[in-house]
């Protein structure tokens, strides 16, 4: 039988998200507040984000510096960060169970906050074919390698991607001594703004191949090469002994899953409304596994918005009644995706799959038009965000609430 | 010659007798990178095998036998049973042949399932199932922890394996043979040829024309394990002319596969994926478990079968030659091969080996990788008495550093990460090493060498 403890406030995931509720909770006098990570250290994704862009416009800070930022804060308040744990699965509405260094335990608290952040697809994931060789990554596989570990890469590396991630992972390529052979995108344009892809491919002469697709992984033991196909069929083999596949995130939900918490089909994060309340009361979601990915900053907003909500649950209050929030093509998904009229102030994340160029968003419940915002441009993998405005207009007993674009 | 299931099971086989020294020579860096680390993995009853072929025999006779190793030595198993599913008139109506072939196969407890029982059994079975047959014998096992507790237990009873020898050509000098290898050259009395792909090269270069090996590609896809509770059996189509077709099957680490395709190839290094496999084997997976397609794909491989054109394996003695050929061993000798070892150490006594006194060997007891066990996560007396075993590593396979610590200092530690993965899972769950892949390598790159 394994140890029983009992909290207050559990948190599991020590990244932005998660740290960023903690610190809240603890500064708001709860008195068990406890943030476990699986990890060796706190921090989350920031950790190995060596050149990253957090912190603020004015006090810019690399990803570890604004970990450590965040963990301090966190623990300063008052609350427990504990590394090297692992919460398992759910030992009851409230309760986890949990295993480290120490042994198992089972954690009981009075809410609960997932803030257990994403991965990016693997190149198995995404279905290419080819070999199976040595020399294949994920960015966050990448950057740990050589941030974290200062392991060596290959000398020849291909990026898949070029959205933001993508080039965060031929810096890192770079940071490694290696060269980036090409980036390769099977979007018609990067998805970056205009300065970072113009510094990529002038400024340090990395080609970018849009239109493009990775069709094969060649090679025995290491890899040596990439075949590629462009759109009009033309196709090509990239020789080099590493190959980088960045974005295409999804949430690192297993918890969330594993608890029967209802789960948005297009984020496929939980449903959360925007107080970040779960289908399941008590239990709150923040950070990447909501959205993945969005910035360091989002995921540390909705913790301490989040808080919010958690104290009320504390104080005994009942969650909210609301309706679904749907997004409809070319929209991918939203974030939150459940509203409620009580909800204010935290914006709505939303992907598109295509670029759009001055388009509308429509927000409408059963024929009823709540919001319409004007949308300049959109790009797949980026972010766009919908004001929270218009939620106390929603009908609590009405039907789905959805947003819609139409063109000006 | 090769260390695959196969050559491991015969070295452990005649490890039994001290009189005997035994070399097991592999030309990869590991052991069981052929065909042994990329196949099934279940461990068949032979219930649809051809009755009277030496195949059919020895997948009989292994599959007790492995069954009952595997308890002994931790191999993780599971008997989950098959379901031989029928979606048109004409596969329901060979399934009472199927059952009284598997009756001629000594297989009991065959009996056919009608709709509803199938439905109730797999609730997520795609639509338009007619019956099924269900064999309730055929078992899934983790492949990689067979071979290696194979090997181990031969190396611990004083076998010597090299790696890294290929045995390039083979001559005869008075009474011996000698091998002439990538590591130099090798004598020895007594030649056992368990090349796998490679068996017909080496048959040839001692001078027979048995056989010749057409690699035959088999594609799978691993999906997330958040699949598991969508099947129960293995799920096998009724099989055709064109082989045994593709099945549905859980893992015992908890994933379910999808494959595998037949493709016969004439490259015996051509194990890689390609989109028109991969898109077939969605296609017919969808039809048959329409919810697993939503789910993740975890890994996608490629493994060669050892096909001949013989419809059996082809395992003969040459005894004039000190000689014994273990060919032709398709896509049943994981199940086969301790039934394989036996037959092959009697036919070297019947051709003149002297084996000298058997004697029990030391017994081993692996690391469990499967689900169905407690893992070392999972044990408070562990972690108890060695914090490292609650220390988790590979977070979607939870694998602690205690195991990988353990594997790296084994009786035949891995040769890189890929083998890493095979004796512990680490790095082999759904983010591939998103967010362990660096650690696990720092782990492998410490161990002094
Ligand atoms: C490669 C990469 C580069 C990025 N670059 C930038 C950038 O430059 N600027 C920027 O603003 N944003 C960047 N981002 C995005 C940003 O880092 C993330 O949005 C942010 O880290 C999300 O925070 P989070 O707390 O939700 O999740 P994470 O930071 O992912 O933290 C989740 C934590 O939960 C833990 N965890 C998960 N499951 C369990 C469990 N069962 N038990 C215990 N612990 C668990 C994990 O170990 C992890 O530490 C980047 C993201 C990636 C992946
Ligand atoms: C897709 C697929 C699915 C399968 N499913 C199942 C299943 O579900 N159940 C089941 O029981 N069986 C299954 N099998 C069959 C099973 O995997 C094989 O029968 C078995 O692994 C054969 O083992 P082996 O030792 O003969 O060959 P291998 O594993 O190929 O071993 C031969 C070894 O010899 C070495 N070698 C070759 N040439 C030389 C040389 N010149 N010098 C030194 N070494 C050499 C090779 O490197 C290799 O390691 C499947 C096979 C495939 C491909």
């Amino acid at each position: 039988m394994s140890r029983v403890r009992q909290v207050d406030v559990l948190i599991v995931g020590a990244g932005p998200a998660g740290l960023a509720a903690a610190a809240r909770l603890a500064t708001a006098r709860v008195p068990r507040v406890e943030v476990m990570d699986r990890e060796s250290q706190a921090g989350g994704v920031p950790r190995h984000c060596a050149h990253g862009g957090y912190g603020t416009w004015r006090h810019p800070l690399t990803g570890p510096e604004y970990a450590r930022l965040l963990v301090g804060a966190a623990e300063r308040a008052g609350a427990v960060v504990r590394t090297h744990v692992t919460a398992l699965d759910w030992a009851g509405p409230l309760a986890l169970h949990t295993v480290g260094p120490g042994g198992p335990e089972t954690i009981e608290a009075r809410a609960v906050v997932l803030a257990t952040g994403a991965r990016e697809r693997p190149r198995s994931a995404r279905l290419v074919p080819g070999t199976r060789p040595a020399g294949v990554y994920t960015t966050g596989e990448l950057q740990q390698a050589v941030h974290l570990y200062g392991q060596r890469v290959g000398a020849r590396a291909v990026v898949v991607g070029a959205e933001n991630v993508s080039y965060a992972a031929a810096a890192t390529v770079r940071a490694a001594g290696a060269a980036v052979v090409a980036m390769v995108t099977d979007l018609p344009r990067p998805q970056t703004t205009i300065a970072r892809a113009a510094d990529a491919r002038l400024g340090q002469g990395i080609p970018l191949l849009t239109d493009t697709t990775v069709t094969e992984l060649l090679g025995h033991g290491r890899l040596s090469g990439v075949r590629v196909r462009h759109h009009d069929g033309r196709t090509a083999v990239l020789p080099c002994d590493t190959v980088v596949f960045t974005g295409d995130f999804v949430p690192e939900h297993e918890l969330a899953r594993r608890g029967g918490l209802t789960l948005d089909t297009g984020t496929r994060g939980p449903v959360v409304d925007g107080s970040l309340h779960t289908s399941r009361p008590g239990v709150f979601a923040v950070g990447s596994v909501l959205h993945a990915v969005e910035s360091a900053a989002t995921a540390a907003r909705e913790g301490a918005h989040a808080a919010g909500a958690v104290l009320e649950a504390l104080a005994g209050a009942e969650p909210p009644d609301g309706v679904p929030l749907l997004v409809e093509p070319p929209l991918r998904w939203i974030a939150p995706n459940r509203v409620t009229p009580a909800d204010r102030g935290l914006p709505y994340v939303l992907r598109t799959t295509v670029p759009l160029n001055r388009s509308l968003l429509h927000v409408v419940q059963d024929g009823r038009t709540l919001h319409r915002q004007v949308l300049l441009r959109a790009l797949p993998n980026r972010t766009l965000t919908l004001a929270a405005r218009w939620t106390h207009r929603v009908d609590p007993k009405g039907g789905p609430v959805a947003v819609q674009i139409t063109s000006r | 010659m090769g260390a695959g299931v196969v050559g491991s099971a015969i070295a452990r086989a005649l490890a039994h007798h001290p009189n005997l020294r035994i070399a097991l020579l592999e030309a990869q860096d590991d052991i069981g990178q052929g065909s042994s680390k990329a196949n099934t993995a279940i461990l068949h009853t032979g219930f649809d095998a051809t009755p009277g072929t030496l195949e059919a025999r020895l997948v009989r006779e292994g599959a007790h036998l492995l069954a009952e190793y595997a308890t002994a030595t931790g191999i993780p198993v599971e008997p989950v049973g098959a379901l031989l599913v029928a979606w048109n008139e004409d596969q329901l109506a060979a399934l009472p042949r199927l059952a009284e072939k598997a009756e001629r196969n000594d297989c009991p407890g065959t009996s056919l399932i009608g709709p509803e029982g199938l439905y109730a059994r797999e609730p997520h079975l795609g639509p338009g199932a007619l019956g099924a047959l269900h064999v309730p014998g055929e078992s899934i096992i983790c492949p990689w922890t067979t071979n290696l507790a194979y090997a181990t237990q031969a190396v611990r009873n004083g076998v010597d394996l090299h790696l890294n020898t290929q045995v390039r050509t083979v001559g005869r000098h008075h009474d011996h043979h000698v091998l002439d290898t990538s590591r130099g050259p090798l004598r020895t009395r007594w030649l056992v040829n368990a090349a796998g792909l490679h068996a017909d090269t080496l048959d040839r270069a001692l001078g027979h024309d048995d056989f010749t090996v057409t690699p035959r590609r088999g594609q799978l896809l691993v999906f997330d394990k958040f699949a598991r509770d969508l099947v129960h059996h293995i799920l096998l189509p009724v099989p055709t002319a064109l082989g045994k077709g593709v099945l549905v099957a859980p893992t015992v680490y908890g994933n379910v596969l999808l494959g595998p395709t037949a493709e016969d190839l004439d490259d015996k290094r051509a194990t890689l994926s390609t989109a028109e496999g991969l898109r077939a084997l969605r296609d017919q997976g969808r039809r048959i478990l329409p919810a697993l397609l939503d789910e993740e794909v975890t890994a996608v491989y490629a493994g060669l079968r050892a096909a001949t054109e013989h419809e059996d394996y082809r395992i003969t003695a040459h005894p004039e030659q000190a000689y014994v050929t273990v060919g032709g061993i398709r896509s049943t000798g994981l199940t086969a091969s301790l039934a394989i070892a036996a037959y092959v150490t009697d036919l070297l006594a019947d051709s003149g080996l002297d084996p000298g006194p058997a004697a029990d060997l030391d017994p081993v007891r692996m690391p469990n990788l499967g689900e169905a066990f407690p893992r070392p996560y999972q044990r408070p007396e562990l972690i108890a008495a060695d914090p490292e075993y609650g220390t988790v590593v590979c977070h979607c396979e939870r694998v602690t550093r205690g195991e990988i610590r353990d594997a790296l200092t084994a009786t035949i530690p891995p040769a890189g990460l890929d083998g890493l993965r095979r004796r512990t899972r680490a790095r082999a769950g759904r983010c591939q090493g998103f967010h362990c892949g660096a650690a696990v390598r720092k782990l492998f790159e410490e161990v002094p060498r």
